[in-house]
């Protein structure tokens, strides 16, 4: 299983659309930097039980600590390097 | 022993992340497999006719023409990305073997690391 991340502005850059054309079931997504654009909304085309995470420095950074979407679980660097442990593979998409 | 899967995403000459990850490609090859997987810009890395005479840069898509003395014995590309671009293998420097997207996962899948340029 992989943990994808995005650290580009959805609407600026193709890194989460390509993301999404190779994320697997099983998968996670982490948003981070300016990915955490793509947080304000829920995101489309996920397959089932791919959970996305975005961290929250650089959400509360952006202002966007009341914006994010119901189905993006917001974490600290502390889950984020938990992430990383769980998962064997990484890769980022920007 | 590792394997590891190279992701080329960045069309060449405009940033450096081409020509470091194909470094890394043949560097790689020293200790581990190696495969080379191209989507989205990163296939115009192996467009034909690039000349960069002019720009006074090196057209190192030449040396994605000895990835195979390296042992890399297939590059793969994204076959959607490839389509996009109006292109076909035969646009290409390098014998390239187009994936859909549920063979890039398990492409993906089946290496210990992945490394993106």
């Amino acid at each position: 299983m992989i943990l994808h991340t995005v650290n580009k502005s959805p609407t600026q850059h193709r890194g989460l659309a390509t993301c999404l054309e190779f994320v697997s079931p099983g998968d996670a997504i982490v948003l981070l930097e300016d990915g955490v654009y793509a947080a304000v909304t829920a995101i489309e085309g996920l397959p089932a039980g791919t959970q996305v995470y975005a961290v929250r420095a650089d959400i509360d950074a952006r202002g966007l600590a009341d914006r994010v979407a119901k189905s993006v679980l917001v974490i600290d660097y502390a889950g984020f390097v938990a992430l990383c442990i769980r998962f064997s593979l990484f890769r980022n998409w920007s | 022993m590792a394997k590891l899967l190279f992701i080329q995403s960045k069309a060449p000459h405009g940033s450096l992340f081409g020509q470091e990850g194909l470094d890394a490609i043949l560097m790689g090859t020293a200790f581990a497999e190696c495969n080379v997987l191209l989507v989205e810009d990163g296939i115009y890395q192996v467009l034909k006719a690039q000349d960069t005479r002019e720009l006074g840069t090196k057209d190192y898509s030449v040396t994605y023409k000895a990835l195979p003395d390296y042992g890399v014995s297939t590059i793969y590309c994204s076959e959607r990305h490839l389509l996009a671009r109006g292109l076909t293998p035969d646009d290409l420097v390098v014998p390239v073997e187009p994936l859909g997207n549920d063979a890039i996962k398990q492409l993906m899948a089946d290496h210990t690391a992945i490394l993106g340029f």
